[in-house]
């Protein structure tokens, strides 16, 4: 049975429906899978039973005639969703043991149209890196390898790097992420998947372990894009829990697949174009912009003049985000705690030892920015620069439907590389963050290999709450293509 | 209680500023669903949002927004139709986000002002520089455990007003008077119960001190002060340290003090230098607070009489003296209770009786108002029998009794015990007649020029009728009778 977990989410419910096979045949061959593929650490905790009950009940619901948008489904889901009566952990040390009473907005949607839960996908600490090496729980590897290098350990990307993982090894049939800076994106391209940041607004942060509040959606992994339709359709939509979630209609995205971009106009922004960009992106891109015009549609490039600024502005406003949001980390309530002789003590030993480096840096740095003296001079000026950023956004879009770039400057990179240089590991999100910044809606879809045989994603920025526009232009780039490679 | 002390090298004036932390009635907290009821077990009124547990997100209450813009209605004050919820940052058990949702660039509401009465009968105005909404910590008990604190969460994330006043204030008269003006208002508003004992309003005080006329001087906040009579001590504690450390040649330390009850002294709590850094942000889970005029207002239509402008009317349509005026109108329920009382009938008796026998008796019983045994409408009963002559003023303080102690209607008592005045002359006349009678001797010394002795024959008349016969009748025959 091991051809089920191959199949796409919609040949899944496809088969479902025919009673081609059932929900729970089809969760087993996934737990299957899963226990093989354990070396490749994506998961964090696995829920099998819980997976196989679920099944199970959706088995039942299909026969009584009354089946969900993702029935019998089964789903990786990033550890930073909090989920009733499964360990919750944000790859944290800190959050070791703590089992929510309570379950996401997101997960809650899904499992209400029928999905299943495979397991908690492993992610970097907090959501905080590019390339899931600052886990608690350890390195997620990527499934896929170098050429000729099958003992090198590459990295899925980050921070979603478990769910990418999980994807692209056919443990799950799709995934959760959240995507803060490129969280999804970037994986996406380094796993050779497709996976989707909404529009801020679009799915609630309710229940989502926050690292910047104003900068943190959910968002989705799959193999086709058409799958990612399915999925986000379940999981948005406006909730009275988190202020920011938009008031906004649904559509059904799966419905914006319409091979059909003729008379449409790309935007080609030219400040993506950094210097030392590898030939092989520049290529990638060109491509990109090929298939565009067979397409039947134009191209025509356009300038975000401050997009040089956009990782400086997001290294000021995440981190100051961040450093309020991991305040509640205490050792009080719940997580683990150190005990101490007094308070400040129990404070510190508490958050020293429960924290990472990464994750102390950024609340280092958010602190730093907050101070006073140094507010005006970092926080309002990114705040200041992000309005810039977003106006350039607006701009574009005045002659453009949706932007096309590489998804990140390079491919998959071997586990310990760029470990030292956290500006070199920063600039993986150059291409992602600045439409983070805006609130834009982001989609990567693989679209070729480099010379080492690894996966490069191109990235569809589209207007807010324009995701069908982002989901059509993909679903063309995906079909001409043809991305058929699976790792080894 | 001066306004300015007597130091060594002259006088000093008190310049006083005051935090007044009011928590907002309202069934639910300022970003949460849990209930807010005060004396519940502790931490069963706690929400996951209030536990600050992982994920979870603010969602503003409209009611503690409408009870805010109420409020600073009530205060005179601009409302701010753009406000902004920050974040106050620091670490305390009791405070389990990490940060207090607060209002720090951006208040929805500014300026405004208030009039409090003094002793001497002068108004002052006040200056309120602003008011906002932020949420309230739990609470952290330190004395059951030897070794551990115990937190209570249910206060956390309750409503709380800030309402900081400009340095207007002189002196511990005029706090008293201002906190006592300000926690009237918010009851008059129903948007504080103004309960300083259960900590729903409580008061941070800024002092310094200076010579009349010269600049500010360095302020020290002095906090728990959680009374009126603890403001007035407090203040007149702390300005006489701060006078006699300068004349001693020191300088005062801008720092944070706390008031101790017990040994009637402020002490230090922390200076400037270790002042927090609260590194104040907007908070990125709540958007922008924008109120439309409409809604603003519909709630100014929805105002009470609010407590000055009663006190006006009490004086011009009841002709009540600006004394009487301001103890009626102290509480809602009073000047209600008086208004009731008063309807129809003479307003300055019914004023004298509320405040001189009512208020009076209640305050020995140590009821409030809500609480009286006697109804407005009984006590009106009773000022209409002494307005038609029924009772005389003298029978009706008996009578009152009674209706204090029965809660009976004043009618029936008088009906029951017979107490109804004697108003026929006939009568009247027969009784003076037999007085004049029973007396020759007081009769003729009265006739030779001992004036006096009138009283002796008003006093028996009225004794051989119990009290009850009309003063004035008695003494218009009794003078027709003698002075022949």
């Amino acid at each position: 049975m091991t051809e089920l977990t191959t199949l796409t989410i919609a040949q899944a419910l496809e088969g479902l429906k025919k009673k081609d096979f059932t929900s729970k045949e089809l969760t087993q061959a996934h737990i299957g899978a899963m226990e093989k593929a354990r070396p490749l650490n994506a998961f964090i905790v696995e829920t099998p039973e819980l997976a196989l009950k679920q099944a199970e009940e959706s088995d039942k619901r299909r026969a009584s005639g009354s089946e969900g948008a993702l029935e019998g489904i089964p789903l990786g889901i990033k550890d930073l969703f909090c989920t009733e009566g499964v360990q919750t952990t944000a790859a944290s040390h800190i959050l070791e043991g703590f089992i929510p009473q309570y379950e996401s907005t997101v997960t809650k949607k899904l499992f209400a149209d029928g999905a299943v839960m495979l397991g908690k996908t492993n992610l970097d600490e907090f959501a905080m890196g590019s390339s899931n090496t600052t886990s608690y729980y350890g390195n997620v590897i990527s499934p896929w390898k170098r050429k000729g290098q099958p003992n090198v350990q590459l990295v899925p990307g980050g921070s979603s790097g478990g769910s990418a993982a999980a994807v692209s090894a056919g443990l799950v049939m799709g995934a959760t992420g959240t995507d803060t800076g490129g969280s999804i994106r970037q994986p996406a391209s380094f796993c050779g998947i497709s996976g989707i940041k909404p529009t801020y607004g679009r799915c609630s942060r309710w229940g989502i372990v926050a690292f910047a509040s104003s900068l943190d959606q959910a968002g989705t992994f799959a193999r086709t894009v058409k799958d990612n339709a399915i999925l986000l359709r379940s999981m948005s939509g406006h909730d009275p829990k988190d202020s920011t979630s938009a008031k906004k209609e649904v559509p059904d995205f799966t419905k914006a697949l319409t091979g059909d971009i003729k008379g449409k106009t790309i935007g080609i922004p030219k400040e993506y174009r950094i210097d030392g960009m590898p030939g092989e992106i520049e290529k990638l891109w060109q491509q990109g912009i090929d298939w565009i015009h067979s397409a039947g549609a134009k191209t025509t490039e356009v300038s975000l003049p401050h997009t040089k600024y956009a990782l400086a502005t997001y290294y000021v406003i995440a981190p100051a985000e961040a450093s309020s949001n991991l305040a509640r980390y205490d050792g009080v309530r719940y997580g683990i705690r150190v005990p101490s002789e007094n308070l400040r003590e129990m404070y510190e030993q508490t958050r020293a030892e429960g924290f990472g480096d990464e994750v102390k840096r950024r609340i280092m740095i958010g602190t730093y920015v907050l101070s006073a003296g140094y507010y005006d001079a970092y926080y309002i000026k990114a705040q200041k620069v992000r309005r810039l950023i977003v106006q350039d956004f607006m701009n574009a879009y005045e002659k453009c439907d949706a932007l096309l770039t590489p998804t990140a400057p390079s491919a998959s990179f071997a586990i310990g590389e760029n470990q030292d240089d956290p500006i070199k590991m920063y600039l993986n999100d150059v291409f992602t963050v600045p439409a983070s910044l805006a609130g834009l809606p982001g989609m990567s879809v693989p679209a070729g290999l480099d010379a080492d045989g690894l996966p490069l994603g191109l990235q569809i920025i589209g207007r807010p709450w324009d995701e069908e526009m982002v989901f059509r232009v993909a679903g063309v780039i995906e079909s001409l293509a043809q991305f058929t490679h699976r790792p080894a | 209680m001066a306004q300015t002390i007597q130091g060594k090298t002259g006088d000093w004036e008190i310049v006083i500023g005051m935090e007044i932390h009011a928590q907002v009635i309202s069934n639910a907290k300022l970003f949460s669903g849990a209930a807010t009821a005060f004396g519940a077990e502790p931490n069963t009124q706690v929400s996951l949002v209030d536990a600050a547990m992982p994920g979870m997100l603010p969602v503003l209450n409209e009611k503690c927004v409408e009870q805010a813009i109420r409020t600073g209605l009530g205060l005179n004050a601009q409302i701010n139709k753009n406000s902004i919820f920050a974040r106050k940052n620091y670490f305390y058990p009791d405070l389990p986000q990490g940060y207090q949702i607060s209002q720090y660039e951006h208040p929805i509401v500014g300026k405004g002002k208030i009039e409090i009465d003094l002793a001497n009968g002068q108004v002052k105005e006040i200056g309120i520089t602003r008011l906002h909404l932020e949420q309230d910590a739990g609470k952290s008990v330190h004395d059951l455990h030897p070794k551990k604190s115990y937190v209570d969460l249910n206060r956390s994330g309750c409503a709380l007003m800030e309402i900081v006043s400009e340095p207007d204030i002189r002196g511990p008269e005029e706090a008293a008077a201002y906190l006592s003006k300000i926690r009237m208002i918010l009851r008059y508003l129903g948007t504080c119960d103004g309960n300083m004992e259960e900590g729903s309003m409580r008061a941070d005080v800024n002092i310094s001190v200076r010579k009349p006329g010269a600049p500010y001087g360095t302020r020290c906040e002095v906090k728990n002060v959680n009374s009126v009579k603890a403001v007035q001590q407090a203040i007149e504690y702390e300005a006489v340290r701060q006078v006699e450390i300068i004349e001693d040649g020191g300088s005062i330390d801008q720092e944070t003090r706390l008031w101790d009850p017990a040994k009637m002294e402020t002490r230090s709590m922390r200076s400037k230098e270790e002042a927090h850094d609260y590194r104040y942000f907007p908070d990125p889970d709540l958007l922008p607070l924008n109120l439309e005029q409409n809604w603003i207002d519909q709630i100014k239509e929805t105002l009470p009489e609010l407590p000055d402008q009663k006190k006006h009317r009490f004086i011009d349509t009841y002709g009540l003296s600006a004394y009487d005026a301001g103890v009626l109108i102290a509480e809602r329920e009073r000047a209600d209770y008086f208004e009731t009382v008063a309807k129809n009938r003479d307003a300055k008796l019914a004023a004298n009786w509320v405040i001189n026998e009512l208020l009076g008796l209640l305050n020995k019983n140590g009821k409030g108002i809500s609480e009286s045994p006697v109804t407005a409408e009984n006590l009106g009963g009773l000022i209409e029998l002494i307005s038609d002559d029924t009772i005389s003023g003298k029978i009706a303080k008996d009578v009152f009794a009674e209706m204090f102690t029965s809660g009976k209607a004043p009618g029936s008592i008088v009906e029951e015990k017979g107490l109804k005045q004697v108003t026929d002359t006939g009568l009247i006349e027969q009784v003076i007649d037999e007085v004049i009678a029973e007396n020759p001797d007081n009769v003729s010394a009265y006739k030779g020029g001992k004036d006096k002795l009138f009283g002796f024959f008003v006093g028996q008349v009225m004794k051989k009728t119990q009290g009850k016969a009309n003063p004035a009748a008695v003494n218009d025959i009794l003078r027709k009778k003698l002075d022949n």
